[in-house]
């Protein structure tokens, strides 16, 4: 497994804190949902704090935390399963989330660019290849056809945007006779 | 016809691209067989009994002929010669190799055709009216709306890994002849008393173990809300599907399992948060998308030309032909021509790479290079000049689909079944092929009128056999294949599922059991322009089980 992040495979600044031994200072922790709903005050340690919330739980129980929180992982517990995408665009979409959104489970290379698009920006590759593979693999699509909170234009907002060959031609010798 | 520009063109080469490498992945052993499966069914590659199969979409039925010709090609290079047209404006190829399947992909690519998301748990082919944009009864062409729901619905960021398939269909005619109350989402548009268009839209239709018909949860939609209504049904379902179990995981459990009123609740709380946002859509966007769409430059005619009229008069052969498969275009003096992929003895929506050819150049002649694909698994002309028809049907007839039975009882839509199929427990191909056998007569088939018999090999019901007049399914029994029927089921916008009428039959024994069906309702029919379904509508089940069952053993 390797974190990408950026498109670079990158060192994990964050410790998952797992079991019940309490929360270090000063350090950057992952904790498990349970963690976090039984101990709200969490949220408001000085260090980073995320938390890994499951698929099938509503992430609006995430909003009083979304201010708080550096980072909520999703999880992909097998790669069919596509519950987190939609938990991912709630959460920046309609909870305003800005803090980072990591992919963890089974994440294959082949849904980078969906998780992109959905809101991911921090990947826990399961394959060292994949991971290695990312900057190319998310080049590999340059058009969409869905608007997301990411903010890639879609086609068919080019489209409405396009300016007429002809018209285009014209601008372009204007351009060049100023 | 729909234009692809520039994006469309991208996006796909992007697609292919995307697959070969895939492809290369998996026979490099970077890809276990477990994840490759699930990729390979985003592009519609399936694994069958003897061979891959590839399933390619053919976007709300309409086809170009250089498509039809493309799609020659690959029958003729990459399989055994014939290509299979599906109950879901689909063609499959059932004989193709993995490693050639990037290079045929790439081929069709360029023709605009691909199997992206004809399979897996995505977003379907959305479906429509095989008459879309040619019928008079149509309010608008619900191809428009079909596409603007493809194209959202095309590689999907949040809606690629559901929890199980979903199909969207759509039906813009007071009849509806693309079955959408069978399907996951099915939209009616229509216009309300105030006279504004808008979709009347269901959800939780579905055949399989569990079958349902679609129920409505929102009664008029207003038309710029189709893409953030359709988006707020998938991420409830994309949330709260069940996926611990593959029988329960269509949005019609969860539909069911919530109610269709809370359902219809989450759809509509989902739907306020989004409506207003970027998927509400613009008119200068739908009119983007309909200017794209061509059609054709038709001459100003009149109908019912002379020599149709003493076609008609004098040719016997021609009239029942005319009768059986010509019909009203919204353009005067053209007409809307099917072609029947059933003949006698043969594979129901099977076609040769010949016959393609010779379709694609016989729509160039006559029908401005436009052909279409029906879910009853035929072939349309859409826009053929009446004076040509006489002509054209010689020609048709002479590539072996000029049988005049559609509608008829030897119509049948049927699933490939055993013989192809992994997951099919019978075969379906030889029953329909008995069948189109004992029902050659086709005095005898006119006489039992309209007649839809659906055939599936499975429970999984791809000859949607639930919504046959007469469905039969094939089912195992200690190693043998038996077969169930059921009848009184309905596609169109009377849509109803048919009723079990006693024990299953075996193999050798179905297609007497039609035949005792069809003299029965021969016998009870009030009148002969009483139709079989409403027959069954009017008597029930039992007097046609009592019928079957005389002289079989009831259980």
């Amino acid at each position: 497994m390797r974190l990408v992040k950026q498109g670079r495979i990158v060192e994990d600044r964050f410790v998952r804190w797992l079991d019940d031994a309490p929360v270090p200072e000063g350090v950057a922790v992952i904790v498990p949902h349970t963690r976090l709903l039984a101990e709200p005050e969490l949220a408001r340690r000085d260090a980073p704090t995320g938390v890994i919330w499951p698929n099938d739980r509503k992430v609006a129980e995430l909003a009083p935390y979304v201010d708080r929180l550096a980072l909520i992982a999703l999880v992909f517990p097998v790669f069919k399963d596509g519950r987190a995408f939609s938990q991912a665009r709630i959460l920046r979409e309609q909870f305003g989330f800005a803090g980072e959104l990591r992919a963890t489970g089974q994440v294959l290379r082949d849904q980078f660019v969906f998780m992109l698009r959905a809101g991911f920006d921090a990947f826990e590759v399961t394959k060292d290849a994949d991971a290695a593979a990312f900057a190319e693999t998310t080049r590999r699509y340059s058009i969409f056809y869905q608007p997301t909170g990411d903010g890639r234009r879609t086609a068919a907002s080019a489209r409405l945007g396009r300016v007429p060959a002809a018209a285009q031609a014209g601008r372009q010798r204007a351009l060049q006779e100023t | 016809m729909y234009v692809y520009d520039e994006f469309d063109w991208a996006l796909l080469e992007q697609r292919v691209a995307e697959f070969r490498d895939q492809v290369r992945r998996r026979l490099a052993g970077e890809l276990t067989e477990d994840e490759f499966k699930l990729l390979r069914l985003l592009n519609g590659v399936y694994l069958q009994l003897h061979a891959y199969m590839l399933r390619i979409g053919i976007p709300y039925g309409t086809l170009s002929s250089e498509q039809m010709r493309a799609l020659a090609h690959v029958a003729r290079n990459y399989d055994r010669g014939y290509g299979h047209f599906t109950t879901r404006q689909n063609i499959q190829f059932h004989w193709i190799k993995l490693e050639e399947l990037p290079d045929a992909m790439g081929y069709l690519a360029q023709h605009r055709l691909h199997g992206i998301q004809t399979s897996g748990n995505s977003i379907r082919n959305v479906t429509t009216d095989q008459w879309a944009g040619v019928t008079p009864e149509e309010i608008e062409d619900p191809r428009i709306w079909a596409e603007l729901i493809r194209q959202h619905t095309t590689l999907h960021p949040e809606f690629s890994f559901l929890p199980r398939k979903f199909k969207i269909a759509i039906t813009a005619a007071a009849h509806d002849r693309a079955a959408v109350k069978i399907h996951d989402v099915s939209l009616r548009l229509y216009r309300n008393d105030a006279g504004e268009a808008g979709f009347e839209v269901g959800v939780g239709g579905g055949l399989g173990r569990i079958p349902y018909l679609a129920q409505t949860i929102k009664p008029f939609l207003p038309k710029r809300d189709l893409l953030s209504y359709i988006e707020a049904i998938l991420r409830v379902y994309n949330q709260y599907g069940r996926r611990d179990n593959i029988h329960k995981a269509r949005i019609k459990i969860l539909v069911h399992q919530i109610g269709v009123e809370k359902f219809a609740e989450e759809v509509e709380a989902e739907w306020q948060t989004i409506r207003t946002g970027p998927l509400a859509l613009e008119p200068s966007v739908i009119a983007e998308i309909a200017t794209r769409f061509r059609y054709p430059d038709y001459e100003a005619l009149d109908d019912n030309p002379d020599a149709l009229t003493s076609a008609r008069l004098t040719d016997r052969a021609f009239a029942t032909w005319f009768n059986a498969c010509v019909n009203r275009h919204k353009q005067k003096g053209y007409a809307i021509v099917t072609l029947s992929l059933k003949p006698e003895g043969g594979t129901p929506g099977d076609a040769t790479a010949e016959q393609m050819d010779a379709i694609a150049d016989l729509a160039d002649r006559y029908s401005f290079g436009e052909i279409r694909v029906g879910h009853e698994q035929n072939l349309v002309l859409p826009h053929v000049r009446q004076r040509d028809l006489v002509e054209l049907w010689r020609a048709l007839d002479a590539i072996g689909v000029a049988l005049p039975n559609i509608n008829l009882v030897s119509d049948i839509i049927a699933c490939p079944g055993l013989d192809y199929c992994s997951l099919a427990n019978a075969r379906s191909i030889p029953v329909a092929q008995e069948l189109t056998r004992r029902f050659r007569d086709l005095d005898v088939a006119r006489n039992l009128g309209r007649l839809h018999i659906n055939i599936s090999g499975c429970i999984n019901a791809c000859g949607h056999h639930h919504v046959g007049h007469i469905g039969i399914l094939g089912v195992e029994k200690n190693g043998e294949e038996f077969y169930q029927v059921t009848i009184g089921g309905r596609a169109d916008e009377k849509a109803e599922l048919g009723t079990l009428i006693g024990p299953a039959v075996p193999y050798g024994d179905v297609a007497n059991v039609v035949e005792d069906i069809a003299a029965a309702y021969l016998e009870l029919r009030d009148r002969p322009e009483e139709l079989f379904i409403d027959t069954v509508k009017r008597l029930g089940v039992e007097p046609f089980r009592e019928r079957v069952y005389a002289t079989r053993q009831a259980g």
